[in-house]
Parts: C-alpha cells; structure tokens; sequence
C-alpha cells in the first residue's frame, strides 16, 4: 500500500534561475508529483542531470542530486544502478545534452535496458549558451549557429528509442504538467529504462516552437491504443508537422531490465558488498582464486 | 663505471642467469598459447620463470615471439641471449639470429630452408626436426608448436610429464581427443629428439623437486586480484590493449563474488558508469589504457570536483595516439599528472613488479575513498602482460587492508539532518554519506558549490572550497611513499626508475655490483602527490643520477624537478616499444659513463 507524500518534502531551499515561464518549471512540479504519488521519500530517489538549464533541477530539490557533466547523466546513472538496485534512479537533462553530446549513450540505454527514467527536457535549443540549434531543432530553424536556417534534418527521439530496442518510450508536454506526472510515474514502475520526451519551450530563445504552437499540435493517445505494438509505436512516433501525439507511444512489459539479468546482483550490490567487506574483510576467501595461476 | 667501494673480498656466488628459450612464429600458430603452458609446466617444476611476449596488432600473420627465462633464483626480467630457439617459421630464425648464444640451439621443421652456414658460424646448433610431419602423423599440422615443445624437452633434459599435464588441462577442457593428440605429438616429437641429442646439449632445466609450490601471475592479474580483495565489486570498461585483461579476469571471477563487471559501450561510458557506481557507495574501478584514457579525463575531473572516489587503471602502451599497440612505453605520467582541466587533487601510483601490482590493486581503493579523489595506477603493456613466478605468501590476503576513510555507515549517515557533502573540515576531507539511507539526501554538482552542495559562484566561497579540495593533497603527501633503495647506500651511482622497469634495472645493478660497480637504484611508486622537501633530500645526497624510462621526453625526471627541484643528470631513454633488457641498461650507463 503506497502511501502518497507531500510535494513539500522534495522543495529546497534554493534560488530557481529558470526564465519566468520556463517548460522545466512544469517538469520539476510533475517530478514531484510523481514521487509523491509513488511514496518515494527524497532519500530513496537520486536524480542525476548533466549540463543544460533543466540540468539545474536537481539543485532545486531536497533529492539526493548529482549535477554532472554535459551528456554522461545516463553512464552515470547506469553505474550508481547497478552499484544499488535499491535506488529510484531517475535522469534529467536537455535535448542536446540527451541526443547530442550524448547520443551514444542513449541509443546504447535502449538497447541495454537499465531500470532508469529518462526525462528530457526538450526544448528544440540550446538555452544556456544562448540559442544556438539542437539535434531536435526543425530544419531551418533560424539560430545564431544557423543564421541562414539549420540544413540538419531533425532527430526524432521516438523513433530512434524505438528502433533501437527502448521497452517504454513516451511523449510528455509541459503544457500539461498532470498528463506528464502520469507518464514519469510509469516511468519509474517500469521496470527498465523509460524514455519520456518532453516538450518544453524555451520562452527566452525559441520563438517558434512556443506554447502556442504545441498547443495547436498535442494530442492525447487514444484509449484504444494500443502501446504494445512496436511497428504501429513506430509509425506514431513518425507523427510531428501538424499532429504531436502525447502518450506513452511504446512500451513492452515482459521484457527484463538489465540489472534483472546481472547475475552477481542476485547476490549482493556492489554497495552492500563494500559495506560487508569493510566490516569483515574475510580474506580467506580469496584462497581458492590462486589455484588458476598454479 | 667506477670501482666499489669498501674493503674485504666479494665472496658471493655468481648469479644464476639462467637460460632463455624463446618460440617464434606467425600469429596463429599459437606462439603465445604454447609459451604460456611450457612457463606453466616450468613453474609447476619448482622453476623461477620470466616469461614475454612479443606480438601485433593482427590476428593471423606476422611474427610473434614469446621469451622464457628460467632459473633457479628470482627472476625480474627477461635477458639475452637466447639459449633455445623454437622457430615455426623461417623469418623467426633470421629475425633473432643476433641474440643466440653460442652454444645455443635453434630447432626447426626439417622442411624449411635455412642458412645453417649462418648459425653454425656462430656457434649455434641448427637442428632441422621433422616435427611437421610428426605433428601431421598424430595430430594435425596445427600441433607443430606442440611438437616442437616436446623437443625442447628433449633438448633440455625437462621432464615431458610436466608439459603433458598442462596439455592434457588446455587441451581437455575443449575435447579428450584434442589432448590425446597433442600429447602423442609432444611424445614422438620428444623419443626422436632424444635419439638424435641424447644429452648432448649444455643448457640443462632440471626440476627442482624440492621446491615451494608458487604460482605464475602477470601483472594485470594480480592487479585484478588485488581489487577484488580490497572490495572492488564493480568494473566498467572497453577494450583496450594492454588494460583488456584486468577486465577478463573479473569477469572471469565465480558468481559468489559477486563482482559486476560492465563492458561499457566506450571509455567515456566506462568511467562514468565508475563514477556513478562509486557515487552510489561502491568500491568502483575502470581499466584502460593511453587511447582510452585520454577519453576518460573530463570524468576524472568530475570526480575531482564532486570528491567521488574513482580509481582508474591505465596500462600504457606505445603512443601517441594508436601508437605501438601491443608494445610497452611510459609515456602518460606526465598527461595522468596533468589530465583534465582545472586543478583539482589527484593520486598516481606506479608498481613496479607483479607483488607491487597486487597491492596498487587493492591500496588504490584505501586512497581514493581516503581522500576522495582521483587515483590513477599507471602500468604499462610490460608489466601488465609478462608472467612471473610468485612465491604463495607474495600474494597475501591477510594483509589486505580495507580503509574507507570518512565514509559513513548506513546507520551513521541516517542520522544526518541537514547534511552537508562538502563540510569544511581541517583536513580538506568531508563526512562522506551514501545515498539511499534515511537522513541524508546528498546534493552534488560538477559546478562550484557550497558546503551544501548547491550551485553557487560567490567568491569567497571559491576559495574556501578550492583551499579545502587541494588540502587534501597534503593531507594524502603524509602517506605517500618515498622511493625505495636497492642496493647499497651512498653509490657513486643511481639510477632512477618508477614502474616496470625496476624490473631490467633490478638485474642491472645486481650484475654491475656482481663486476665491482658502485651502484644502486631509487624506485619511485608513489608519483603523486610527492613530498618535495623528502625527495629533495634523497636527491642531494646522490653522486649522480640516471633516470632510465621507457619514453623519450624523460617523464620521471621532468616530475622529479618539478616536485623537487632537483633533475637527474642524465636520462636513458628508450621508446621503440620493446621493454629495456639488463645488458641494454648497462650498455647505456656505460655510453653515459
């Protein structure tokens, strides 16, 4: 029986530095909701983020936070994991940070299928270093690095999560800070990682892709969806120029997270193994393993 | 080089050198396969060996060699000449025809064509074997190296049932027939040897039955060994030679360990998933080497700046860039010195030997979570992948320490309200809590930040927390250790040395003191940081200095002037991917002389 928190207990007491109508302030309250929902105290969660404005989260919180650097949140995330199991280990962080600088590591999250919830915070730019384009800007979008318009087709995080092997890919809006802390709440019950997209303005740098203009494309999933289906997952994802579903668009339930299949977890983490040892380091046995060098 | 010092006749026995067999071939042909079981059978003997490969960056093609040395005392380094020559093929003869030794024998396949005017002029025996045929008749060609192995063992006078058993443990684990095969390869190959040499030839391995049982251990296996004792339950890494095999081996390591070892899917993945893994509570490690670290220095800064433990093993090779990628160089002590921008405390130590790597392996963890920080065990291709005989108690778990410095229990960081990751402390070190207790939420970031935690770039805050993350290096210099002497004190000469090769520069001195030298070494396993004033000391009071390194620009010495202020007054360089030998490291003194 879970039993639901106060947002309070997750506040800090810090200064928010987000622009006055920043998406992340909608992911933040969402986040928090999510946990207080799932009855996650600020102790039992760590939220790891990289470099970016929405990667300042974790500073705005009572959470255990690891602010890192500009696109290893998932590797790291991935070691604490595996070094605690017990932990809700969630990652925070942009566009550029997620697909760009650190695009490797996402392509190998969906495939590897750690136990983490992915929230990106995508905004279509680069804010912090003042508006340049991102890997999800739209073609043509005019930024101070592509003052004639970006010539890059845009990524499309779905479909690559997707075709990559993701077992719970989704689509959040920050215009709708309830519908998302529905998503991140499945999220972190899915067991393995979760990728939630979500569509963030950027108020100060991106002057296309504003409230309005989501506003005038989001959709909810229908009821009848059906979410299991990859191929038809797939080819919703492909929807984006007049018609954005918001949802989860994929996810499969029986397939076993990572840590699920690490067998030396199966018998102690490497944080309750540090813990034991330091108390009795137990040095006999060791013994055995020199038998292969004789 | 200039007389010893002191009075009274030297009434030592000449050191046993011992004798050198060497295989050589085409990768493929399993040069180091056969190499690695006769060092075995020669270990399980009671034999001291020193065992070197020499191979490339392919798969199949291209010559290979594997060294043996053999002896009936410690062995630190393999040494010319070579007294037994296998050659599976006829490049291998012409390649090390320079480094027989006359007296010495070369075996071969009856079938190849070679120049025995050549050998026989220098004294060396060329004994053409039809072991092709013998391999073909009970086996298949593949087993020539077997076959060759039995004649060595004809050669030498070494019991075959030594090889016999290692074959029938390679081969047995694959498939029975496999086994019985090599063995009747390595036994007929073995009666016609013995027929045609009878004993015959003057380089003997006798068995010593009399012996202690030891164990024959590269470097990169006891450094592994040595994390697991010490508490590492955790490993990301990529491949990369020569660091590949730190990896192998823990992965290896039965389920009961419960080690988790994470291929990761590039080094930069590799060291953060350590840096989280350790974040999280984890004695975490990560193995590498120049390629690969050089892309795992932004996360080394992190690490720096979030003071989270993180050790990181880098076995060098040849560089830069690709480089010599299956041969040995010191050339990243200085880039681990400096890797990483910003300032930010950092530890490097260097083994030397194989004990000494056992120990970095598990010493690592006490002074990452010490002073948490970085710490860099810097080996290197020779060191990591030569093979030693080690005595049982050189591997001693007892004496394995596990110190987590500041890290707080669970039961301990639960009673932390307002707890703060980065308090101000004397020594630089904060309480270190592990997420996941009730009680202390833990707040970190790659940016400036308070004693909180929390971002913030207010100056005077800077300073205290930049002050207070550098003191920890003088907080961890009280613990660091000097150079260790070998060999008499006062010397007219030193030499100094960090890493492998202590090992070549060990046999040098003991030769040139055997000769009348005056001459000792000064080897340097702590690089940083380094306690300048001591070092100074120990520097003044040397006649003259040579600091021999595997590089070209003279790390050690550059490090040494820098800490100290004082230079060695001379450098033996070597950086042609080939570990120094003894006779190279006295013939260069003597040039320097």
């Amino acid at each position: 029986m879970v039993t639901r928190l106060d947002t309070k207990i997750y506040d800090a007491a810090t200064e928010v530095t987000w622009c006055p109508g920043c998406g992340d302030f909608a992911i933040l309250r969402a986040l928090k909701l999510a946990l207080a929902d799932l009855g996650i105290a600020p102790w039992q969660a760590l939220v790891v983020s990289g470099i970016g404005c929405g990667s300042k989260l974790p500073d705005y919180t009572s959470i255990n936070g690891f602010m890192t650097i500009h696109g290893r949140p998932l590797p790291i995330a991935t070691g604490a994991r595996l070094a605690n199991p017990d932990l809700h280990v969630i990652v925070v962080n942009g566009d550029g940070d997620s697909y760009g600088i650190g695009g490797n590591h996402f392509l190998h999250a969906c495939r590897r299928n750690p136990d983490l919830t992915h929230i990106v915070e995508n905004n279509q730019i680069y804010g912090l270093t003042k508006g340049q384009y991102s890997p999800t800007s739209d073609k043509g979008f005019v930024t101070t690095t592509s003052p004639d318009g970006s010539i890059e087709a845009a990524l499309n995080p779905l479909s690559v999560a997707i075709a990559a092997g993701a077992t719970f890919v989704a689509r959040g809006f920050a215009g709708e800070p309830k519908h998302m802390a529905q998503l991140i709440v499945e999220g972190i019950q899915h067991r393995g990682y979760a990728l939630i997209d979500v569509l963030q303005p950027c108020v100060t740098f991106n002057r296309v892709n504003t409230y309005d203009w989501y506003r005038s494309r989001v959709y909810k999933l229908e009821e009848n969806y059906d979410p299991a289906d990859r191929l038809a997952a797939w080819l919703k994802a492909q929807e984006w120029e007049e018609r954005i579903p918001l949802g989860v668009l994929y996810r499969s339930a029986d397939s076993p997270s990572y840590e699920d299949q690490v067998g030396a977890l199966k018998i102690s983490s490497p944080v309750q193994s540090a813990l034991r040892l330091a108390r009795e380091p137990s040095p006999g046995q060791y013994e055995p393993l020199k038998a292969e060098f004789m | 080089m200039s007389d010893a010092k002191g009075e009274g006749v030297d009434t030592r026995a000449p050191i046993d050198q011992g004798i050198s067999i060497m295989i050589g071939g085409d990768a493929g042909q399993g040069v180091e396969s056969s190499g690695a079981g006769f060092a075995l059978a020669l270990a399980r003997a009671g034999l001291h060996v020193f065992a070197l490969q020499d191979y490339r960056s392919q798969i199949r093609g291209g010559h290979n060699f594997y060294e043996i040395r053999i002896a009936n005392r410690p062995l630190y380094s393999h040494r010319e000449p070579i007294h037994v020559l296998l050659a599976l093929t006829p490049e291998s003869i012409a390649r090390h025809l320079d480094v027989l030794a006359p007296g010495g024998a070369v075996i071969y396949p009856d079938k190849f064509e070679v120049d025995r005017a050549a050998l026989e002029s220098r004294g060396v025996r060329a004994e053409a074997l039809p072991l092709t045929a013998i391999a073909e008749q009970h086996g298949n060609r593949l087993m020539l190296n077997t076959a060759g192995l039995g004649a060595i063992a004809a050669l030498t006078g070494f019991p075959l049932r030594f090889m016999e058993q290692v074959i029938q443990e390679n081969f047995g684990k694959k498939s029975a027939t496999l086994a019985e095969e090599n063995i009747a390869v390595a036994r007929e190959a073995h009666a016609v040897a013995l027929e045609r040499f009878g004993e015959s030839f003057p380089y003997r391995v006798a068995p010593d039955e009399h012996a202690p049982r030891r164990m024959l251990m590269h470097g990169n296996e006891a450094l592994a060994l040595g994390a697991l004792a010490g508490g590492c339950r955790f490993i990301s890494a990529y491949p990369m030679t020569p660091g590949t095999s730190v990896v192998e081996w823990l992965a290896a390591v039965p389920d009961e360990y419960a080690m988790v070892v994470k291929h990761a899917e590039d080094e930069i993945a590799a060291v953060c998933m350590a840096v989280g893994a350790s974040f999280a509570g984890a004695r975490a490690m990560t193995s590498t080497s120049g390629g690969g670290f050089s892309l795992m220095v932004e996360a080394m800064g992190l690490a720096g700046m979030t003071e989270v433990p993180l050790v990181i093993v880098e076995a060098q090779r040849g560089g830069p860039s690709t480089g010599l990628p299956t041969r040995t160089e010191q050339s990243d002590l200085l880039f681990a010195v400096h890797a990483a921008h910003g300032e930010f405390p950092r530890i490097i130590t260097a083994p030397g030997t194989v004990e000494e790597c056992f120990e970095a392996g598990w010493r690592a963890f006490n002074l990452a979570e010490r002073y948490q920080c970085p710490v860099v065990v810097l080996t290197d291709s020779f060191l990591a992948s030569s093979l030693r005989t080690l005595e049982m108690d050189a591997i001693d778990f007892s004496k394995v320490v596990i110190d987590r410095g500041k890290t707080l229990a669970p039961e301990e960081s639960g009673a932390q309200a307002g707890y703060r990751r980065f308090e101000l402390s004397g020594d630089g070190i904060s309480p270190r809590a592990i997420p996941g207790y009730e009680g202390a939420v833990i707040t970190t970031a790659s940016d400036e930040h308070d004693e909180s935690g929390h971002i913030t770039e207010e100056s005077e805050n800077r300073v205290r927390m930049m002050n207070k993350r550098m003191r920890k290096m003088e907080t961890a210099g009280a613990e660091m250790r000097l150079p260790s002497l070998y060999g008499p004190a006062g010397a007219d000469l030193t030499i100094a040395c960090w890493g492998s090769t202590v090992g070549p520069c060990r046999e040098a001195v003991d030769e040139m003191l055997e000769a009348g030298a005056s001459v000792n070494l000064l080897q340097f396993t702590d690089l940083l940081p380094m306690d300048g004033d001591a070092v100074r000391q120990t520097l003044d009071a040397c006649h003259r200095i040579v600091a021999v390194e595997q590089n070209y620009t003279g790390q050690l010495g550059r490090l040494l002037r820098m800490t100290s202020g004082i230079a060695p007054h001379h450098t033996l360089n070597k950086f042609d991917g080939r570990p120094f030998s003894p006779h190279e490291i006295m013939a260069g003194l003597e040039g320097i002389a």
